[in-house]
């Protein structure tokens, strides 16, 4: 065991999530669960994050959040999708503005399925992450930089609008 | 004898410099001249203190003091005739008013008593003499080199201002000869003399440009000191009517507070009114429209200068009297006052001009307090103030030729634009506010001796906060210059010459005074206060070690810089998610783009220049009038 | 005057007591809030897992403002144990809090620079008291160095009551404890990010980590100062004290800058003025 792997800290974002998800992470701060016991820490600042825990599916709005958080946490990191819609889109994987899940765009290490996903499968899915992180650390594997210039941006992006 | 020899000269010297600066039409010609003429002046004020060293207080009586007099009073009647004439034309009836009384004062004064004074020196020279005139000798001397290069690119690019620089380099070497006059002085008509042409001589430089403001803050200017003009001639008569004609200073020094006190509380108003305290610092402020070099010279070596060195000079007169407690309380308030307005300006010359005037203010109220440990801070805060403050206006007004404003939010990210002039910056505001710089060991100094007065405690919690104060404002700033942005370019340029030289010597000055501090203190500082106190104020051995442990890790640590390391990944700054481009713009609402503006805090909502600057005006004033009324009713009852 | 052994042993012993009372600080706050809590060497292994990961930066100049803040807060700390002289103690420790606040600025970002500005409100806010306490303690033992001050038999802290009050107010500020953790925060307020260290990442936040025990250490001796003429008084009080940090710091939410400043000035004044002025007042009838 390394120190890594004794102080993750994490890096929350509510992509599409209709808050399900998110409202059973922030249960799992609550003395219920108390993730603080194994060293998590809810940051909110990529820079300070180990893991990026991600709710909810890639939409027009928030992809360019997620590549920029995931890029500006320093490696070794790994990202936990949270809740069947992140994980693949769920119920919204067909709707016109959905691209599908997070593994869309930045590689994902861990799935943690539901809708909602339960405090306890989330504190599995950061645990399992853990020895990812840790793989990782011992491999230098560093991430690679996600960028999307694939994506075909929205007509009203392209320009970037008036100053 | 050589030293009196030496003093006339650096009295005379820069007047008959500044008569060929007149003559002289070619920018080459003026060149050659200044430059040769700083040097001069500088190594002749080093040789004074190398060939006075050690001997402490000398008073010259070689000079023919009747035929000098007479020049001297004509003089000082056709400055009169000029000030009321410009007064009238430009329908400045104050200023008028002033001039006629205090002109009235000095005739009734020449006709009635002069020809029954005699002083029996008129020039002398000790420690605190010496010091001042290395401080005008070498630090006036760099500016005016400085001049060369700021008033060429002036004129070039504000072709509407009349280019008279002939005009501006003689007042310049004419101030710097009344200075040296000033500080040389024993016979105290003789400082009145050279104090009114410093008057002038910042009238005439504040209202260079000849704009309609620069001419109305010339002659607020103008009113200011001409106030405090006519307190110093009530002293002098009064000390002619019933001071037995006593006129040196070292004579009404010797005298006695009984007789001394009421002479030493005028011209301690005159001080006031020069060195721009509360109710006075307006002046100061307006005299920021000059070119820079002016605003360097006034801030730094010359001029407000004048007014602390008066002050610190009668200190021991005022040392526990409730008179001095009374100017001391005007310095602190002012002190306090100027550090917070200085929180709320933007304006990186106003900012410079409001922190002048708080540490000012300490000078002050450590002369008034006067004690051995006060004036020990004192002579170091005038020191220390005059080599970083001109560092800072120099800097300030070699970036302000190059980003075109004065404004401390768009000097953000100097350090990538201008790294050497920046860094010359960081030097210069380091050493205002830093330790292990000059000025904190003189706070630090203040603060020791306030504590051992009566009541010096509640100069000792004004001190307290101004200095909170200052750490805001100076750190603020000092923030926007060493900010890395990813979008500007190296657009230093050919800084001129005459420009660089004197700002790099002001930066190495910093350093070295700083190291130097110590003998400074043993060698210059202790004597003087031997001589006029029988005490000396020392740091301990441990606490100079420290200090120069500190100074030496600051000056190590930024040449980490230098060694080669292990590339960093380069992020952009998180910005709540989203992606910014490489100049900081990001998409906002809408898709619209937005460019990312950094600014200062100046909490105009506390810190406002008007509401302060009313509140310390009232409560100076009333010091002020207290100050006058105490120490009239002891005279009347002693 | 100067104990070089004492400064080893600062700068030695230290970043683990400083370390310890930070996780005896989260397992305490984690039982106040009926949670386990984590270990009581977490703050090490967070430490341990900075210096594991990568260095990011957004310009190179950061790192050196890191390196000076942790050097020169050690080199505050020394002096203290050492038995420097109290102001130049106060003044070091500013020197090194400018260099943390400068880091900030250096990064050009937003959320470090709200930050930056808010430290420097904190400084302003905290300065004055500062000051005052150790002009206090030279009224009380008439003598400005640590040693002198640690070693005298005068109950310095009943001399000056108000100014040991005043001082525990402004601790709470520079222990960056709620209500008045404006500029920075180890609790998941984040409504500037994490202000002056937004922009910091991996070892360079370690450094400001250990720095932040350093600093801690520095102000259990400050308030150990009160209580120098009692070692066992001294040590249950600097307990007491750091507990009632931790109550402090779990009762209240964080507060606007204004407050703070305008409280802890108000503070100031007033122990100042009324503590002082007792002091003078009664030695002056003593004469």
């Amino acid at each position: 065991m390394t120190y890594l792997a004794k102080s993750p800290w994490i890096i929350h974002y509510d992509a599409s999530s209709c808050n399900g998800c998110d409202i059973e992470i922030l249960a799992c701060l609550t003395p219920m669960y108390d993730v603080e016991r194994f060293g998590i820490i809810n940051t909110g600042n990529p820079k300070h994050a180990d893991i990026f825990v991600v709710t909810g599916s890639i939409n027009e709005a928030n992809r360019e959040v997620i590549q920029n958080i995931y890029n500006q946490i320093p490696d070794p990191k790994v990202v936990v999708a949270v809740g069947i819609c992140a994980c693949s889109g769920g119920v919204f994987r067909e709707c016109y503005n959905v691209a599908g899940g997070i593994d869309k765009l930045i590689p994902v290490d861990v799935y943690v399925p539901g809708c909602a996903a339960r405090p306890e499968s989330i504190i599995d899915g950061i645990v399992t992450a853990l020895g990812v992180l840790e793989e990782k650390r011992k491999n230098h594997i560093s991430s690679p930089m996600v960028t999307d210039h694939d994506h075909k941006a929205h007509h009203k992006h392209a320009q970037g609008g008036a100053q | 004898m050589l030293t009196t020899q030496l003093l006339i000269f650096l009295i005379l010297f820069p007047l008959i410099v500044a008569f060929f600066l007149f003559l002289a039409k070619k920018d080459m010609e003026r060149a050659w001249i200044v430059k040769l003429s700083a040097l001069a002046i500088g190594i002749a004020s080093v040789y004074l203190l190398i060939s006075t060293y050690n001997k402490g207080a000398l008073l010259m009586s070689a000079i023919p003091a009747e035929p000098t007099g007479i020049v001297m009073f004509i003089l000082e009647m056709l400055i009169a005739v000029f000030i009321l004439y410009l007064g009238i034309v430009y329908k400045k009836w104050l200023v008028v008013a002033l001039i006629l009384v205090q002109s009235a004062v000095m005739l009734y004064f020449e006709l009635v008593y002069a020809h029954s004074i005699h002083v029996q020196s008129n020039l002398f020279t000790d420690e605190f003499s010496v010091i001042m005139a290395l401080i005008i000798g070498i630090i006036g001397s760099l500016i005016s080199v400085y001049s060369l290069g700021y008033m060429k690119f002036f004129h070039e690019h504000h072709p509407e201002i009349p280019d008279r620089r002939p005009w501006f380099f003689a007042i310049l070497f004419l101030f710097l000869s009344a200075m040296f006059g000033l500080v040389f002085s024993n016979n105290l008509m003789w400082v009145y003399f050279f104090w009114e042409v410093t008057t002038l001589c910042s009238f005439l430089l504040i209202g260079y440009t000849k704009t309609e403001e620069a001419t109305n803050n010339a002659f607020s200017a103008l009113w200011m000191n001409l106030l405090g003009g006519v307190a110093f001639a009530g002293a002098i008569i009064y000390l002619a009517m019933f001071g037995n004609g006593i006129m040196g200073m070292t004579d009404l020094l010797a005298s006695g507070k009984i007789i001394a006190l009421i002479p030493a509380a005028l011209i301690g108003f005159a001080g006031l009114t020069k060195a721009a305290q509360l109710p006075f610092s307006s002046w100061l402020v307006g005299a920021m429209v000059a070119p820079t070099p002016v605003s360097a010279l006034l801030h730094s070596s010359t001029m407000v200068k004048a007014g602390v060195y008066i002050l610190v000079r009668l200190a021991p007169i005022f040392q526990s009297t409730f008179t001095g407690y009374m100017i001391a309380m005007v310095g602190a308030l002012t002190f306090l006052i100027a550090s917070g307005i200085a929180i709320s300006q933007s304006n990186a010359k106003r900012v410079l001009a409001y922190s002048t005037i708080a540490n000012l203010g300490l000078i002050v109220a450590c002369a008034g307090i006067g004690t051995y440990e006060a004036i020990w801070a004192a002579i170091l805060l005038i020191v220390f103030h005059a080599i970083s403050k001109s560092l800072l206006f120099l800097s300030v007004g070699t970036v302000e030729h190059r980003i075109k404003s004065r404004e401390v939010d768009d000097m953000n990210g100097l350090i990538v634009r201008m790294p050497k002039i920046a860094a010359m910056m960081v030097i210069g505001i380091a050493g205002m506010f830093l330790a292990p710089f000059g000025m904190l060991i003189s706070k630090w100094a203040a603060i020791r001796a306030f504590i051992d007065v009566p009541y010096g405690f509640l100069f000792v919690i004004i001190l307290a906060f101004g200095s909170a104060m200052t750490v805001y404002f100076w750190a603020k700033w000092m923030g926007k210059i060493i900010a890395v942005t990813s979008d500007s370019k190296n657009i230093e340029g050919e800084v001129d010459h005459s420009e660089w030289a004197a700002l790099v010597s002001l930066a190495g000055l910093s350093f070295i005074t700083t190291l130097v501090f110590p003998l400074l203190s043993t060698k210059l500082l202790e004597p003087f206060l031997m001589l006029n106190y029988g005490h000396v104020a020392q740091l301990s051995q441990d606490n100079i070690i420290i200090m120069i442990l500190m100074l030496l890790l600051l000056v190590i640590l930024p040449l980490s810089i230098l060694i080669p390391q292990r590339k960093h990944k380069h992020v952009a700054p998180y910005m709540g998610g989203r992606t910014t481009t490489h100049d900081m713009r990001f998409s906002g609402s809408l898709g619209v783009q937005k460019k990312t503006v950094l600014s200062n805090y100046y909490l105009h909502e506390y810190f406002g220049e008007a509401k302060l600057r009313t509140a310390g005006i009232w409560i100076c004033s009333a010091f002020i009038g207290i100050m006058f009324i105490a120490t009239a009713l002891r005279g009347v009852f002693l | 005057m100067i104990n070089i052994v004492w400064a080893i042993v600062f700068v030695l012993v230290a970043p683990v007591i400083g370390g310890l009372v930070a996780g005896i600080d989260r397992k305490i706050t984690a039982h106040m809030q009926g949670r386990v809590g984590p270990s009581i060497l977490q703050p090490f292994y967070d430490v341990g897992k900075l210096f594991e990961k990568e260095q990011t930066v957004v310009n190179d100049t950061q790192t050196f403002y890191a390196i000076c803040y942790i050097i020169f807060m050690i080199f505050t700390g020394a002096l203290f144990f050492a038995g420097g002289d109290l102001l130049l103690v106060i003044f070091a420790l500013t020197l090194a809090q400018i260099f943390l606040v400068m880091g900030a600025f250096a990064a050009n970002s937003p959320y470090s620079y709200v930050g930056a500005e808010r430290e420097l409100l904190q400084i302003m806010a905290y300065e004055p008291m500062v000051i005052l306490t150790a002009v206090g303690m030279f009224v009380a033992t008439k003598s400005f160095n640590v040693s002198d001050i640690a070693a005298t038999t005068t109950p310095v802290v009943l001399l000056i009551p108000g100014i040991f009050l005043g001082f525990l107010y402004v601790l709470t500020i520079k222990l960056r404890k709620s209500p008045f953790d404006i500029s920075t925060s180890h609790h998941a307020h984040q409504e500037i990010v994490k202000g002056v260290t937004t922009e910091f990442s991996g070892p360079s936040l370690g450094l400001i980590e250990i720095t932040h025990w350093y600093e801690t250490v520095f102000l259990l001796g400050f308030v150990y100062l009160f209580f120098g003429f009692n070692p066992l008084i001294g040590i249950a009080a600097v307990i007491i004290v750091y507990l009632l940090e931790i109550l402090i710091d779990n009762t209240n939410a964080r507060v606007r800058w204004q407050f703070v400043v305008k409280s802890s000035w108000l503070i100031a004044v007033i122990v100042g003025v009324v503590n002082l002025a007792a002091l003078y007042l009664l030695s002056g009838g003593l004469k």
